[in-house]
């Protein structure tokens, strides 16, 4: 196959970005996407040029550090027939001779490093808000002395499965992080162990996602579409029942 | 043949692959308390020393990864009290490569009343080891196992449960008892995300500072004693220096050595490599761990390859068929009778359960026999002659699939299933997958006693970093287990130890010779390779030496062979210094730099990983070396000389150091690994 892409360049966070134009042959149907930029990369090194700065690291779909804007959606979402990260969407989606899009995540609290590299430190943020359960090392009892009802375990387990990637914050038309958040606030809430900080955490949060620059939901649904992990917009819907509880409540701030 | 007369004969070997080591004197582990093994983990932990809460917050505590050792630690110090500074490499904690472990973790809790218990879990991990792992260090991690699943519960990790709310468990290979505690197809994610969140509660309390995107560099050792690392900020390119009362290294394995693995594409052996050239022993180079269910490669640019959890072998039934002129056809065409399904064959008490070393060898005979499946590829054998081999087995889920019905095997595989048909685009549900072994995991590392202190004083290594419980094989499951054993309940509990005396070793700033060293080495070493300009790409070098690795180093091993091996990566590895081009300058995010480091150290393991496969003359687990096996074809163990950890010190220019670390069986009874 032959491909041409289109990749937005830019030097650092400070410099002016533009998209230049790539042509790459010998790609084959069996390589996925990041190989096919390997395979540029690889070009670009042999040409004295400067080779694609892109985020990647287990390259199977689960650490979360991929993550592109391929023909406007992340992840190229809408170039593969399942939900997918950037890592595992294969060549054999696009057409021979396609001309390709590709950008990086695009939102004011994730400032670009380089090329289509991005910095998402505002997760951790978040995450540090609240999005845990308070218990030292050691101090556990028995596993099995509060059994967890399997229905509202499997639902946890449904929105841990985020990877944390920002596929949502870059598909939101507002730049909002309410589905990652979300998702780990079902998770926590789910579960019997996440029941004494459930109020206050869900209130810290969301100030904190506030705080960093995020917009706020308008219900677009974009995020829930373009997730690889499939966390539903009803975990939104979650997050909200919580928020609105938690301001009848004296936990928190 | 006399006895005398085959220990002559080896014994002239020997001293052929003397021509590439010398010599140290022995060692052994100074901290395992005697006694009954049962007694050692609670009898240190009172011996051990202890530090003082309000002292705690004026040491410091730098630890090198985000994993589960090294999250779980800085989660677990933190909350002590201690000042911990925690670096990775990745853009979060969260990315540590512990994220990608698929299966479970085991423990030794007996929910399942199948007659499982510490010492079950002790006997099966030294067995499935192959009599190559510590006693005192093996019974301490069954001993802690249970624990481990309490602390995950109460963080809020999402095990599977049944219906009754209980914790459902899974068979693994190696075991016939169901120990394993999973969290779907995701069990190291769940897991990390759990370290993780404990992790950020102690940067949000300020007893933990996190340091993304930090590349560790250097280690700095002054005056015997580690005292701190050098960093390479991968934003702005500063090359920093940090200190601390102590350094822990949880930086992973090596894998990587073999550029295709199942490993993410950032893991690296620098930290560890860089403490080895400082003085640390690097323990067991050569036992890596080649897992047999991986999807095959499909061409000449894979970049990684991807793992398919060992669980599917609880349900999945592997085989080849009896005639090679089946190998083309489509597999459900092949009728019952035509199959081979060879484990189940050769091992009918285990089946396809057997241990993942097993596994993967009987696949690679299987093709090598001409029955494997899938496109064929070209091989060339060490006499230059070449051949076509298919490089491939079926996992064939049909009879689960009329067993349990769809749905049931939809429940427990489904997501592995769906990882299968994106990466190859074959439906499993409608025919077999194709799997074949590949690099997965490396059971050597750093050399480390039983607080897990390397040989340097006050430089700690933890998780798979650390060379010490899997002995020569690690069992499915176990991984996740050792590293959150020693991250959360063996580190915090024995680094006190060495803290308590921290006032006495001193500080030292950085005006110190041994950090402005550390840091001009460094710095010269940058400049150094981005000075070359050379023709060839870092990533085609790093493919290289993976080949010469994969093929000399792999899955069999021969004394011809691995010699072969260290000739051609001596070779490479003076061209790359000499012919690498890496694009950009340091003072920028520069990927091609961070790869080049990387790729430097990888050259200069492989080297010691083949000296290390070639001294060892016997099949140990993983290790399994062409003239030394039974005559149906198993690992034969020379227990007579070889029944030691090959500890190995830097030689420099000149040749590796071999410490031999006696290993002592006092509580298991040595015997050949059967799992007929």
């Amino acid at each position: 196959m032959k491909i041409t892409l289109r990749i937005w360049r830019q030097a650092n966070a400070t410099a002016k970005g533009e998209l230049k134009t790539y042509h790459v042959d010998n790609v084959s149907e069996e390589m996925s996407f990041l190989e096919m930029l390997d395979l540029l990369n690889e070009q670009l090194t042999m040409a004295n040029d400067d080779p694609v700065a892109f985020d990647h690291d287990c390259r199977e779909g689960i650490c979360g550090a991929c993550g592109v804007v391929i023909n406007g959606a992340p992840h190229g979402r809408y170039s593969s027939p399942v939900p997918t990260t950037t890592c595992q969407l294969h060549m054999r989606n696009f057409a021979d001779g396609a001309v390709i899009d590709v950008e990086p995540w695009r939102a004011g609290a994730f400032p670009i490093i380089k090329d289509l590299v991005v910095d998402r430190t505002a997760f951790d943020a978040i995450i540090q808000a609240g999005g845990f359960i308070s218990a030292n090392t050691g101090s556990a009892p028995d596993a099995h002395a509060t059994p967890a009802p399997k229905r509202l375990a499997d639902k946890a387990f449904d929105n841990a499965a985020c990877i944390g990637c920002g596929a949502c914050v870059a598909a939101c038309p507002n730049s909002s992080a309410m589905l990652f958040t979300s998702a780990k606030i079902t998770h926590l809430a789910m579960l019997p162990q996440g029941q004494p900080e459930r109020y206050s955490r869900v209130k810290s949060m969301i100030a904190r996602h506030d705080e960093l620059g995020f917009g706020g939901c308008t219900n677009v649904g974009e995020c829930a579409s373009v997730c690889p992990k499939e966390i539903p917009l009803e975990s939104i819907a979650q997050l909200n029942r919580d928020l609105i509880a938690a301001l009848f409540k004296a936990d928190g701030k | 043949m006399t006895e005398t007369e085959t220990r002559t004969i080896s014994e002239a070997k020997a001293d052929a692959a003397l021509s590439f080591y010398t010599l140290g004197d022995e060692i052994s582990d100074p901290k395992a308390p005697t006694g009954p093994v049962q007694e050692k983990w609670s009898t240190r932990k009172f011996e051990a020393k202890l530090v003082n809460p309000a002292n705690r917050r004026k040491l410091t505590v730098i630890i090198v990864g985000t994993g589960l050792a090294g999250g779980a630690a800085a989660a677990t110090l933190g909350e002590a009290g201690y000042n911990v500074l925690n670096f990775c490499y990745q853009d979060s904690p969260r990315r540590a490569h512990s994220i990608a472990a698929q299966g479970g973790i085991n423990a030794a809790k007996n929910y399942r009343n199948d007659g499982d218990s510490v010492h079950r879990l002790f006997y099966d991990t030294v067995k499935g080891g192959d009599y190559r792992a510590r006693e005192a260090n093996v019974y301490r991690l069954a001993e802690v196992s249970a624990a481990i699943i309490d602390q995950c519960v109460a963080q809020g990790v999402p095990f599977a449960r049944e219906y009754g709310g209980l914790l459902d468990t899974r068979s693994f290979g190696g075991v016939q008892v169901q120990r394993t505690f999973y969290a779907r197809g995701q069990t190291g994610q769940q897991l990390l995300i759990g370290a993780y969140q404990a992790l950020e509660r102690q940067v949000a309390a300020g007893t933990v500072t996190m340091y993304n995107r930090h590349e560790m560099v250097e280690v700095i050792i002054a005056d015997g004693r580690a005292r701190g690392i050098v960093t390479r900020n991968m934003v702005t390119g500063a090359i920093e220096s940090w200190l601390g009362d102590a350094v822990v290294l949880a930086t992973g394995g090596y894998g990587n050595v073999f550029f295709l693995s199942t490993n993410a594409m950032g893991c690296n052996v620098t930290a560890t490599w860089r403490a080895h050239r400082k003085g640390a022993y690097f323990g067991n180079p050569c036992y890596t761990q080649i897992h047999p269910t991986c999807i095959p490669v499909h061409g000449e640019t894979q970049s990684k390859l991807t793992l398919m959890s060992e669980s599917l072998r609880n349900d999945g039934r592997i085989w080849v068929p009896k005639n090679a002129a089946d190998c083309t056809k489509d597999p459900r065409q092949i009728p019952e009778d035509q199959r081979d399904y060879y484990l189940e064959r050769i091992y009918p008490a285990f089946g396809n359960l057997v241990p993942r070393d097993i596994a993967s060898r009987q696949a690679k005979n299987m093709c090598d026999d001409g029955r494997g499946v899938g496109p064929a590829v070209t091989e060339r054998a060490l006499d230059g002659s070449t051949r076509q081999v298919r490089r491939g087995v079926y996992l064939d889920f049909s009879s689960a699939i009329k067993r349990l019905g769809k749905d049931k095997v939809k429940a427990s595989y489904g997501n592995l299933f769906d990882m299968y048909e994106q990466i190859t685009g074959d439906n499993p549900y409608e025919t077999p997958m194709r799997i074949y072994p590949a690099v997965h995991y490396t059971m050597g590392g750093l050399w480390v006693d039983y607080d897990l202190q390397s040989n340097i004083p006050g430089l700690y290594v933890a998780g798979e970093a650390n060379f010490s419980d899997h002995g020569a094989n690690r069992l499915g499951a176990s991984a996740l287990m050792q590293g959150l054993a020693d991250g959360y309940f063996v580190l915090p509990n024995t680094i006190n130890d060495y803290l308590a005396d921290a006032t006495k070793h001193g500080t030292i700033d950085e005006s110190h010779p041994a950090v402005t060293e550390a840091l001009a080495s460094v710095k010269e070493r940058v400049d150094k390779l981005l000075s070359i300009k050379g023709n060839r790409s870092v990533d085609s070098f790093h493919k290289e030496l993976g080949t010469i690795m994969w093929e000399y180093c792999g899955m069999e091993r021969t004394e011809a062979g691995l010699q072969i091996a260290i000739e051609k990566i001596r070779g490479l590895r003076e061209e790359y210094w000499r012919n690498v081009r890496v694009t950009g300058q340091n003072e920028e995010f520069n990927q091609a730099l961070e790869r080049a480091g990387r790729v430097a150290d990888f050259l200069e393991l492989g080297e010691l990983m083949c000296i290390d496969a070639l001294h060892r003359r016997e099949s140990c687990g993983g290790h399994f070396r062409a003239e030394s096996q039974t005559e149906d074809g198993e690992a034969l163990r020379d227990d007579d000389q070889y029944l030691y950890v090959a500890a190995w010190e830097y030689g420099g220019e000149g040749k590796p150091v071999l410490h031999k670390e006696p290993l002592e069986y006092k509580f298991i009874e040595l015997k050949q690994r059967s799992y007929k």
